[in-house]
Order: C-alpha cells, then sequence, then structure tokens
C-alpha cells in the first residue's frame, strides 16, 4: 500500500502543529519521522489515524483520497498504530486484548476465543514475535506488550504501521528485538512510520529519513547520512554531540562505597557487595544494562533504601545510615533516573520544584512560614541561568517537556553546594538539544572539582562523559576501564562476561573519538529482560 | 467575612495557563480578559462545573419537590397540574430562602412595632438575623469538618475518620465543660483546647497506624469511627463514668454555663464564637498549606510522595501531622456542637457530620476558602429544611437528596459537560481527582 500525505496542516489556535507536511510512503519500507519534542510528529500521526482532522491538505491512500473521520476509518484503511502508552487492559489475556473491539462471535453469540488464539499465534509465528497468546499482559515485560500491540495492529489488517517512540520504553537488547521484528515486517510488504528523536535508532532501521521541526520539513535524508547533519537539521543549529572535554584532574576520593549490598522489595540482592570510588573532579560512569542493581544503587546511595551491608561515606563521613535528607545536606546532588516520578511534583511550579529540598532552610523559609517573594527570586535566576523553557515560574511543572523538566532537575541540585553528583539515566528520553545542554553542565561541574557518578544504560553517554567506566551487572561491578576500551568489550562485560585482564589485546581498535557507534557493536549479546 | 479563597499564584496549579503546549512551550501572547473569560467558561473549569452542578441540582430538586408532592400528583388537568408543580417548587424554594438567609415578614414585622428600642427589646430586629444566625450556627460543625477532610487531602489522605475525632472531641469538651470549675473565659478556653486534643488524638493515632504499618488510612478512620461511637455508647451508659447522674438515658448532665461559647449577637440568637473559631481555623489553614514550609511539605507529599522522599522530606511525619490536625479541627466541631448549641453530650450530638464533611470538602474543591462556602450553602440548606416542611409539606429528607444531588453533579464533571456541552479543562478538576482518589 501506498501512503501519501500532502500538505498536511493542523493549527491549534494561534498555534501551527503541522505546517504544509508533505511525505509518502511506499510499500516494505521504514520510513522515520526525526524531530524534537513538540517538533509536531505525534499531531501528524495523529491526523493520519484519525484522531484529529487536519485543517488542509489531503491523505492519500494509493492514489486515492481519503479523509478519516475516526480511527475506525484508519483502521479500515489498513493504518496500525502503537502508542507510546500502550493501550492494553493488563488482567486480560494477549488474546483477549487483540480481539476486544473486534469480538467474533460464534454460534450461540459466545465469544471465539479460540479462532483470535489461532490467529495470534500465527502473526507470532509468522514475524518471529514469541507472543504467547494465554499470557497474562500485566505479567509481560514492557518489550513483549509493545509486541502485543504490534499484534493488534497486524490482526486488523495493518498494511502501514505507525511507532510512536517505540524505543523510550525498551532496554537496548529490546531495541535490538524490536528492530529485528521491523525488518521482518518490512519483509512481508508492511510499511512502518517509525517516529524518534534518536538519531542513532533512526540511522539504524530507516530506509527514508523525513527530519520535522516547528511543525515544518526541514529535509528528507538517507539512513547514510551522518548524525551531525540529522542532527543540525533537527535542532536548527550545528550541535555538538559530544561535548569536548579536557583530560580529567582527578583529586582525593570522595564518594567511597564499600562491599555494599542492598536488598530489593522481593529480599533478593540487587548490589552485591559493590565497591568503588569516585574522585573530585573526575566522571565515574556506571555501564550496564538496565536492570542490573542500577536503580538500587542509586536509591540506597541517597538513604531511600536501606544498606543491607557495606558503608558509603563522604569524604570519611559514614552515611551508610543517614536519612535521605541529611545526605543532600551532606553535599550529595542527585539526579534521579525517574524525573517524573522521583524528580519533580507534576503538578507543583516551576518555583516550587526549583526549591523541592532547600524550602525549610533560609533563605526560603522565614521561621515557620515560606519566603516567597525569594522563592520567585530564585526561580527568576534558575530559570534565566538553565535556559528552561516555561510560560512563567508559576507554570505547573509536569507540563514543561522532558528537556526542560530535566533543567528545572539540575538547576536545583546544582544551584545547592555540593561535593557530589550522582545522576541516573541523566539524559533518558531528551532531545539532541538537551542532551547536550545537560552533558555541558555535568563536565563543568566535574571542572569545577565536583566528583561525580554517572548511572547509564546509553553506551553513547557513558563515553561522551565518563573518565572512569564502571560496568554492573547483576548486582556486581565485572570491570573497571579506562573511556577509551572498545564497546564491544563492554557489551561483553555488561554481559556478565569474565573480567578478562586489560592487558589482553582488545578485540577491536578503540572508538574514533566524535563519532558514532555502530549500533550492533554497542549492544550486549545476549537479550535480557528486565528483573 | 474572611475568605481565604486564592492562595499564591505558586500554589494554583489548576488555574494556572498551561504551557508547553506551543511547540517550544515559549511565551505566549497575553489574552484580553473577556476572552480568557469566555474560555475558562467553555471548557468548564472546576468553578463553572460547580455553578452549573449547583443549579442543575436545584432544578433537579425542584422537580422532585413537586412530582412528589400529593396535591400536584392529583391534579384534574395537565394545566393545573404544570400550576401546582411550579407553586410547589417554588414555594419550596421560598421557605428554603426564608429559613436560611432572609425573611421579608420579619422586616414588616419589625416596622409595625410602635418604636425601635421596643421593637428590639420584644426579639423583632432578632427575627430578622434569625434566618442567618441559624445558617452560620448550622455551618460551623460542617466547615470544620469539611477542613478536616479537606487538610489531609492536601497530603494524599482520605480522612473518613470526621465522625470518630468529633467525638473525641465531643467527649472532652462535655467533661471539661461539667466536671471543672473554672472562671467564665479560661473555662471556654480550656473546653475548646480539649476539644482539639481529643479530636486530635484519634488523627494521631490513626497516622501513626499508617505510618508505622502501612495501613490505609480510609480503613483505620472507618474502623476508628465504630470503635469511638461505641466507646461514647459505654462512656454514655456508665453512671460512673459520663452519664448523668440519676438519669436513665445516654446523656451528660449539662455544661456549665461557664464553658459555653459566648453568644455573638444576643440572647433570642444562637449564632456563637464557634463560627469564628470555624472561621479563624479555615484562615489558619489556609496559612499552613500554602504559606508554611509545613504546609509546603504536606501539599508536596499529596502531589507526589516518591519524589517528596527523593527531597528529603520525611513523607511519614507529614501524614502523621496532618492527620493529627485535622482530628483536631474534627474536633473542635465536636466542642463547637457541645459547647455552643447543645450543652450536653448525647448520641444525637455527632449527627452525619463525618459524612457531610467529605460532601464539603468535595465541593469547596479541597480548598479551605471553598470549604467555607460550601459550608455555608450546607449549612443554609439546613437551616431552611423545617421552615420548607411546614411552608409547603416538603419533606426534609428532600435537602439531603438536594445535598446529595450537588456532590453527585460536582464530583462528575463529565456529567455536567455533556449536559452544558462544556469542552473538557486541560487540567482536571480537584472534584473529579478526589472523587476517585480511593486507591491513593
Amino acid at each position: 500500500m501506498e501512503l501519501e500525505l500532502r500538505g498536511i496542516t493542523k493549527r491549534f489556535g494561534p498555534l501551527v502543529a503541522n505546517d504544509g507536511i508533505s511525505l509518502s510512503v511506499a510499500p516494505g519500507q521504514v520510513h522515520a519521522l526525526l524531530g524534537e519534542n513538540g517538533a509536531g510528529k505525534t499531531t501528524l500521526m495523529n491526523v493520519l489515524y484519525g484522531l484529529m482532522q487536519p485543517d488542509e491538505g489531503e491523505i492519500r491512500v494509493d492514489g486515492a483520497p481519503v479523509s478519516f473521520h475516526s480511527q475506525k476509518d484508519a483502521i479500515a484503511a489498513g493504518i496500525g498504530m502503537v502508542h507510546q502508552h500502550f493501550m492494553l487492559v493488563p488482567v486480560f489475556t494477549v488474546a483477549e486484548n487483540v480481539t476486544l473491539g473486534i469480538e467474533q462471535a460464534g454460534p450461540a453469540g459466545l465469544l471465539d476465543k479460540r479462532r483470535t488464539r489461532r490467529e495470534v499465534a500465527e502473526l507470532s509465528h509468522r514475524y518471529g514475535l514469541d507472543v504467547d497468546p494465554d499470557a497474562l499482559v500485566e505479567d509481560l515485560p514492557v518489550g513483549l506488550q509493545q509486541r502485543v500491540e504490534i499484534v493488534k495492529a497486524l490482526v486488523r489488517q495493518a498494511n502501514v504501521l505507525i511507532l510512536d517512540e517505540p524505543t523510550a520504553v525498551l532496554t537496548p537488547a529490546e531495541t535490538q528485538e524490536l528492530f529485528r521484528i521491523i525488518r521482518q515486517l518490512t519483509g512481508g510488504g508492511t510499511s512502518v512510520i517509525f517516529i524518534s528523536h534518536k538519531l542513532r535508532e533512526v540511522q539504524a532501521i530507516a530506509d527514508t529519513i523525513t527530519v520535522l521541526r516547528r511543525g515544518a520539513v526541514v529535509g528528507e535524508r538517507a539512513p547514510t547520512a551522518t548524525a551531525d547533519d540529522l542532527a543540525a537539521l533537527m535542532v536548527g543549529r550545528d550541535v555538538q554531540l559530544r561535548v569536548t572535554k579536557s583530560p580529567a584532574r582527578p583529586g582525593a576520593p570522595v564518594l567511597r562505597v564499600t562491599d555494599l549490598t542492598v536488598r530489593g522489595d522481593d529480599g533478593r540482592a540487587w548490589v552485591d557487595g559493590l565497591s568503588f570510588e569516585v574522585r573530585a573532579g573526575e566522571i565515574l560512569g556506571i555501564a550496564g544494562v538496565q536492570g542490573n542493581g542500577q536503580t538500587e544503587l542509586c536509591e540506597a546511595l541517597m538513604g531511600l533504601r536501606p544498606a543491607a551491608g557495606g558503608a558509603v561515606t563522604l569524604n570519611d563521613d559514614d552515611l551508610t545510615r543517614a536519612t535521605p535528607r541529611a545526605r543532600l545536606r551532606a553535599g550529595i546532588a542527585y539526579v534521579p533516573e525517574d524525573r517524573t516520578e522521583d524528580g519533580l511534583v507534576g503538578s507543583f511550579s516551576v518555583a516550587e520544584n526549583l526549591v523541592l529540598d532547600m524550602y525549610d532552610r533560609r533563605p526560603f523559609a522565614a521561621g515557620v512560614n515560606l519566603n516567597l517573594p525569594e522563592i520567585s527570586q530564585n526561580a527568576a535566576a534558575r530559570i534565566e541561568e538553565f535556559d528552561v523553557r516555561t510560560g512563567s515560574a508559576a507554570t505547573p511543572a509536569g507540563t514543561l517537556s522532558g528537556g526542560n523538566q530535566q533543567k528545572i532537575i539540575l538547576a536545583r541540585e546544582l544551584g545547592r553546594e555540593h561535593k557530589v553528583l550522582i545522576a541516573s539515566q541523566p539524559t533518558r528520553g531528551l532531545d539532541v538539544g538537551s542532551i547536550e545542554f545537560v552533558h555541558r553542565r555535568i563536565v563543568e561541574r566535574r571542572d569545577d572539582g565536583v566528583a561525580v557518578l554517572i548511572v547509564s544504560s546509553e553506551l553513547d553517554e557513558i563515553y561522551a562523559l565518563a573518565d572512569r567506566i564502571a560496568v554492573m551487572y547483576e548486582g556486581k561491578i565485572t570491570g573497571f576501564r579506562d573511556p577509551d576500551v572498545p564497546a564491544a568489550e563492554l557489551g561483553r562485560l555488561m554481559a556478565g562476561g569474565a573480567d578478562v585482564a586489560p592487558a589482553e589485546p582488545p578485540p577491536a581498535g578503540p572508538p574514533p573519538a566524535g563519532s558514532h557507534q555502530d549500533p550492533e557493536s554497542q549492544q550486549p549479546p545476549e537479550p535480557r529482560e528486565e528483573g | 467575612m474572611t475568605t481565604p479563597e486564592a492562595g499564591p499564584p505558586a500554589a494554583e496549579p489548576a488555574s494556572s495557563p498551561p504551557a508547553g503546549t506551543g511547540p517550544e512551550g515559549g511565551a505566549r501572547p497575553p489574552h484580553p480578559f473577556g476572552r480568557i473569560l469566555r474560555e475558562s467558561f467553555l471548557e468548564g473549569n472546576t468553578f463553572t462545573v460547580t455553578v452549573l452542578a449547583l443549579l442543575t441540582a436545584a432544578v433537579l430538586g425542584g422537580l422532585l419537590c413537586a412530582f412528589t408532592n400529593a396535591s400536584v400528583l392529583h391534579a384534574p388537568d395537565a394545566g393545573s397540574m404544570i400550576a401546582r408543580a411550579w407553586d410547589t417548587a417554588s414555594g419550596t424554594y421560598v421557605a428554603l430562602f426564608e429559613g436560611s438567609i432572609f425573611n421579608p415578614h420579619t422586616v414588616a414585622a419589625l416596622f409595625q412595632q410602635s418604636s425601635l428600642p421596643t421593637a428590639v427589646h420584644d426579639g423583632y430586629l432578632s427575627a430578622v438575623f434569625g434566618p442567618l444566625s441559624e445558617t452560620a450556627v448550622q455551618a460551623t460543625p460542617l466547615i470544620l469538618t469539611g477542613l478536616a477532610v479537606a487538610l489531609p487531602y492536601q497530603a494524599g489522605l482520605f480522612n473518613i475518620g470526621g465522625q470518630g475525632q468529633f467525638i473525641g472531641g465531643a467527649i472532652m469538651a462535655a467533661w471539661l465543660g461539667y466536671d471543672v470549675r473554672l472562671p467564665f473565659f479560661a473555662h471556654v478556653a480550656v473546653c475548646v483546647l480539649g476539644g482539639f486534643a481529643g479530636g486530635a488524638a484519634i488523627g494521631w493515632l490513626t497516622g501513626e497506624i499508617k505510618a508505622r504499618t502501612g495501613a490505609h488510612e480510609v480503613i483505620v478512620t472507618i474502623m476508628l469511627n465504630y470503635v469511638m461511637l461505641y466507646f461514647l455508647a459505654y462512656l454514655l451508659s456508665s453512671q460512673s463514668l459520663l452519664q448523668a447522674p440519676g438519669s436513665a438515658n445516654p446523656i451528660t448532665p449539662p455544661l456549665t454555663s461557664n464553658a459555653h461559647l459566648p453568644l455573638l449577637a444576643g440572647t433570642n440568637l444562637r449564632i456563637n464564637a464557634g463560627f469564628l473559631i470555624a472561621l479563624a481555623c479555615a484562615l489558619a489553614v489556609w496559612w499552613l498549606l500554602n504559606r508554611t514550609t509545613t504546609g509546603f511539605e504536606f501539599r508536596s507529599v499529596g502531589a507526589n510522595s516518591a519524589a517528596s522522599r527523593v527531597a528529603g522530606m520525611n513523607v511519614e511525619r507529614s501524614w502523621v501531622l496532618a492527620l493529627l490536625i485535622a482530628g483536631g479541627l474534627a474536633g473542635l466541631a465536636g466542642s463547637a456542637v457541645i459547647q455552643g448549641t447543645d450543652f450536653t453530650l448525647n448520641p444525637n450530638s455527632y449527627g452525619t457530620y463525618g459524612i457531610d464533611a467529605i460532601t464539603v470538602a468535595l465541593l469547596g474543591q479541597g480548598r479551605p476558602g471553598g470549604v467555607v462556602w460550601a459550608g455555608l450553602l450546607f449549612g443554609a440548606l439546613h437551616a431552611g429544611s423545617p421552615g420548607m416542611q411546614t411552608a409547603t409539606s416538603t419533606p426534609a429528607e428532600i435537602v439531603s437528596v438536594l445535598q446529595a444531588l450537588i456532590v453527585l453533579f460536582v464530583a462528575a464533571p463529565p456529567l455536567i459537560r455533556a449536559i452544558f456541552r462544556l469542552r473538557a479543562a486541560r487540567a482536571g478538576g480537584v472534584g473529579a481527582a478526589m472523587s476517585k482518589g480511593w486507591n491513593a
């Protein structure tokens, strides 16, 4: 099926979300829509999926103009969509979810469950989806839930599959699995519209890349285009994909973790006798596939989860049993992994979020009262300094984009006096421009003599920031490496490979500075499901 | 009257203009006032929805009064049926108004007196303000217990325990009121503080159980309501405890007059200092929530306890403190009823305040200013219902139905939006959040 959009324009009041966008998707192709958050990608797809009506322009299927008044029309025309947030009923089985809305009734008006199960099994087999029709959706990991969404679209005879930011919730291994499935689908003649702001993924999977900026198409590129070229198109200016940093000048150890053991809610030792130290003026990057205890490690470092054994010290002060507040006051700045859940109070204003851990201290508190003028002055200064794009300081932080939310957290944490910065997944879900900003700030702190600990499952990020790399696997550190270690070696350690002495000749040359890794080689060889 | 309605700009997430809707989330051109007004109406924000909910409930309530009335049902033809229905419905609301706000006949009676001093002396002037006084008296415990729900709600807690906390306060106020001998002002203060402490103890217990064991406060408060209910019944049935000596009824001895809350407008009107206490508490709760570091903690914990913990707040301490203060407020309601109007404690004293409190807080959007208005509205409904009954023989229960309808419509903004074809507001209303906030 040949799908074509011609001059699609969609306005919301004075705001033009889509401005005369035209693109065509050939059968069996992966067409990537690349753009920063708010560039109009999702609006365009909502128009295509019949959720919104365009103000101007038309959609053509196999050359004939069509108009979609609801998603039913779009589905009937062979368009399927997998939303960023899945539309599944957790307590239903896979087959029940797939059949929901198109239930087939048997002779006595009973649901024909057997037929759906057969269909699911068949599709699952044909495209190597490995989905069990009888599994409860709530028991499935995120990657499999996504495949259920894909099956849902395929059962409804989708010829064009829209994937909205499909990798945002996936681990690197799951992403590789998804790419394999996408190739299988396109091999069978299905077209895929792949929406993303991640350059690396788009380069790896797309046949054609359309770049959107501020609601308009700013260019079309082949996947061979360089990352710098794509990033510049996306952001509208040249972007440094890797911040320039001078060699670290590490000082004395500041944060010291000794034999730390942390148990999860399930009683399992998610952090298992871990030891490392972070010195002033250096960035230690903890690499690892997500779900190997990084979350528990950070929670234990912040006092949010008790240590079952071992010690955490900051400049020889024992913090092992300290409360979160005591640790913050001792000089730890913390950027949590899940910024909307742990980093911000979404319904609070930007100004309130900027003092979330300082509200009871002078100058923001005067006795029992809040010092509101001081809080708003602080907000104005921080918004300016960190270039937070917000309507006003009174805007609820939850309505801002991910990049701006992260800037608020950074502004708050770095605004306090601190000797250590712990940042977990500091750029997850951020667009290229924001990543550059966050990385630059982190390197600045290092240069000011702060001991920085970065936990990230993105190897690009580890390479961009770390002065030393520790790889974490199943709660243990499988090895420390210098930042010029080849990605394949890190991948081996991330999959739990034994720590071979670094003196041995590396299997590949060091990564060329400033360029991007081949995504294949960066992934740990063994797909693991998140624990 | 004090109406601490709007918080500081920073504390009003629901009413702030949403940003980040533009592609760059940048500044948008300022809208003229008229357009903002029109948009806020069309989008059905919480205020519009509340007003429309009141109107819808009033119309439905009127229909209900009319078509349950015997004379309407036995009308000879359709025309007279409609006429009688209109008479009944309008008569009901006129009686409600005259009983709760202002009755023109009392003014006429006042001016028919020979001279003003004798009129005042005979209570004709008081009669003019009688309805308002009754409304204030009825509103007092509703405002206080409403605050006892609204404050913990801001900290993410659902306080269903108004009844138990009310009883805790009432027990203390009544016991201190008849068993202690103190000079007038000191005695009032001791009883009021005792009422606060009695309720606060129950609230603290709830908070402590939740903080230590993780038990859901809804379950704990409901169960403590039963405990307090039967504890009171026990106290009132034992001569050696609270029961009045020689009485066969479950009732305490009367409070000494030194413990009565001072009347505000002469002996003919029941309005008393309890009403001022309620208003002062509303102002204090508003100040606590919006101006103090403790209130910042409450609101932060209520909005996102995980982020609050990460930011170093003691979430459990906030829970305990919020429920302690809430219990105290409900205890003050008990003290206001015992010391202000009843002057004795019996099993009728606690009425349905525990449940009414939830509806008041819901109607008041969980905000102190809103609670005052909602408390006054429900107080007026209560004050007007006896007159309504005598004027049009409408059963007093219709007031409960009216209350229920108001809350039903307030709690279901989509219903009102559907009826009036409003667009959905961009931020979900507090009412909606509160009505589905059980899985906190």
